[in-house]
């Protein structure tokens, strides 16, 4: 019987665990300012003084757009194999029952622990030349480490979990009642896939690789050991932060940040104004 | 069972004894903010100044390290960390400390002998063993098959000394007039890199460990301890007849010493550094140093090389960053393709 009842029938509505709206909200609110529009608004405010024009011409220098480009194919490349493994991955792990589960489920986070820079000394080591993979690869022609292909494998590497952890939750809510449904009526293993398990995974998807994109844009320190970092080739725009900072020229530093920042800003609004649309229609309510 | 409160007693008595003696360890304490690889040789001066400070004053004094890049303790000073004196690798992030940060006097160059620079290096070749390439002074770096492995000059203070090392011979082989040429070797040069990593350790690391390159270009000093630390028999020491004057300069932080109350015995440990002991020790940790005496000891260790300096290949460290190293400059010119 008890599970017919659903939680909603049987909590009082408006139970508040939290105390009042108001102070719950208005704390939230303050943290948000505190953690992360206030260091944003510096970020900002440092590049303020520099006038337009020298704005334009720090972000719209050549060697600073071919970093653009490098970050953003390899960020490209990288959350879209995060999208095939990172789905695999969470399947894997949520659909089956095997020795050792709990620590692959473990072993996902890794690269969140992880400092970054441990992660791109790491790969170095094992895709350089004379490293386990480096070798193997070398000898198919392959070179990795220190090509802008070592850019992609240290973004992906770095920003896995993004697409296991957002599909993962989902992909365990997902009633089983409808794929059967969907086999009693003798659709494929396939199309049970594409029609009934995929649509209702696509925004959490999709939203992983987002994430994924988003984070890989702004990567560093697993980036630069295994990139080589050269000029107009494997440089990333993170780098090119770096550079300036060294310089101690903060102005150009904040005016190259600020493009990383408002494009991660467009595209995760945009997957959010996107997902939301999407749910509407799949669950009817436009 | 009666044992282990006494135990837990015992071990709570040594914490704290062990605290008391630590907050009473020492009269005064300085800090000394230093570049990333200069670790085990601050760790190795730091006693004998303490002995020294002892002898001299009959007062105990504890000095704490800290190792980063150069640029970025720089940084770290002015933002509030409270250093009471610099040992740098770079002119520029001292100059920086007068320039923004308004901490340092504007003659701190004066203030100790050899320009505020109690030792220096010079810019060295490490080849594989047997030299295979041939390696022998700047122009066979610039050979069509030769992979060079040296910091990315707009990261790392070694990165820049390399290149205007570079520069400086080109002048002197082609003639400072002859532009074209300079910057058509100094392209070369640039092309044969094979990796550009953010810091002189990288670097080492790419060369060494990864076994990329044939050259890696860096500190006569670096290039020694890699050497004596790797094994002698798989590489060789290179130093090219011309090469340039690689200062390390010091500062008192006046600022933060008249806060500190640390004047004294901070302008103290800089001078320290010139004294035939420390340069001695100095040496040993394959620095080359101004003392005549401990220069003819370690005559061997150090082959004579034509220093030419910053001011002489690029009109000093201001104009060559204008010039040379900041946005739009010379070396993204030259790395255009």
């Amino acid at each position: 019987m008890a599970t017919h009842l659903s939680a909603a029938d049987t909590r009082p509505r408006h139970k508040r665990v939290l105390p009042g709206l108001s102070l719950s909200l208005g704390t939230s609110l303050l943290f948000i300012s505190l953690i992360l529009l206030l260091p944003m608004t510096g970020l900002i405010m440092q590049s303020v003084d520099m006038g337009w024009d020298r704005y334009w011409q720090v972000i719209s220098d050549e060697r600073v757009v071919a970093s653009y480009k490098v970050t953003l194919w390899a960020a490209l490349l990288a959350s879209i194999f995060n999208g095939f493994f990172g789905l695999l991955l969470a399947w894997v792990l949520v659909r089956y029952e095997f020795p050792g589960r709990r620590i692959l489920d473990a072993l996902v986070d890794l690269p969140f622990a992880l400092p970054t820079a441990v992660a791109g000394i790491t790969l170095a080591t094992l895709y350089a030349q004379n490293g386990w993979y480096g070798d193997i690869l070398e000898s198919l022609g392959l070179k990795v480490a220190y090509t802008p292909w070592g850019i992609v494998l240290a973004m992906a590497f770095t920003s896995i979990p993004f697409v296991v952890r957002t599909v993962q939750p989902v992909l365990e809510e997902l009633s089983p009642e409808e794929e059967e449904a969907g086999m009693t009526l003798g659709a494929s293993d396939w199309s049970v896939f594409r029609r009934v398990i995929f649509p209702a995974l696509w925004p959490a998807l999709m939203t992983g690789i987002a994430l994924s994109f988003t984070r890989s844009l702004g990567e560093f320190g697993a980036v630069i050991f295994i990139a080589g970092n050269m000029p107009y080739v494997s440089e990333i725009t993170s780098l090119m932060i770096f550079v300036s900072l060294q310089e101690f020229d903060f102005a150009a530093a904040s005016a190259i940040a600020s493009v990383v920042l408002m494009a991660s800003l467009v595209l995760l609004f945009a997957i959010n104004l996107w997902q939301a649309r999407y749910l509407r229609r799949l669950h009817g309510r436009s | 069972m009666k044992s282990k409160p006494r135990f837990l007693k015992s071990i709570i008595g040594t914490l704290l004894l062990s605290g008391a003696v630590q907050a009473s360890a020492a009269d005064q304490t300085i800090l000394n903010t230093s570049y990333d690889i200069a670790r085990e040789l601050f760790a190795a001066y730091n006693p004998t100044f303490e002995q020294h400070w002892l002898d001299k004053t009959g007062k105990t004094i504890e000095i704490k390290q800290s190792h980063s890049g150069s640029s970025k303790q720089a940084n770290a000073i002015m933002n509030g960390l409270s250093a009471d004196v610099v040992t740098f690798n770079q002119v520029t992030d001292v100059q920086v400390l007068h320039d923004k940060g308004k901490m340092i006097p504007g003659d701190w160059k004066e203030q100790f002998p050899n320009a505020s620079s109690p030792y220096y290096s010079t810019i060295a070749f490490l080849v594989r063993k047997g030299n295979p390439k041939n390696i022998q002074n700047w122009g066979d770096l610039a050979a069509q098959d030769v992979a060079l492995v040296f910091p990315n000059p707009k990261t790392s203070g070694n990165g820049r000394y390399t290149f205007l090392a570079a520069q400086g011979y080109a002048q002197k082989t082609f003639g400072k007039n002859n532009e074209a040429q300079v910057d058509d070797f100094l392209g070369t040069f640039l092309k044969n890199v094979s990796v550009f990593d953010t810091g002189g350790r990288g670097a080492t690391t790419t060369f060494v460990e990864r076994g990329i390159g044939d050259v890696l270009i860096t500190f006569e000093s670096e290039v020694n301890n890699i050497r004596n630390q790797y094994g002698a028999d798989n590489y060789e020491v290179v130093v090219p007849k011309t090469s340039i004057l690689a200062e390390f300069p010091v500062a008192v932080v006046e600022k933060n010493v008249k806060k500190n109350g640390t004047e004294d015995v901070s302008r103290e440990y800089l001078s320290y550094l010139y004294s035939e002991a420390s340069q001695r020790l100095l040496a040993g940790f394959n620095y080359r140093v101004h003392n005549d005496v401990v220069k003819k000891e370690f005559a061997d260790t150090f082959p004579e090389v034509d220093l030419l300096t910053v001011e002489n290949i690029a009109g000093g460290w201001p104009q060559a960053t204008k010039d040379i190293f900041t946005n739009g400059g010379k070396l993204d010119r030259l790395q255009r393709r």
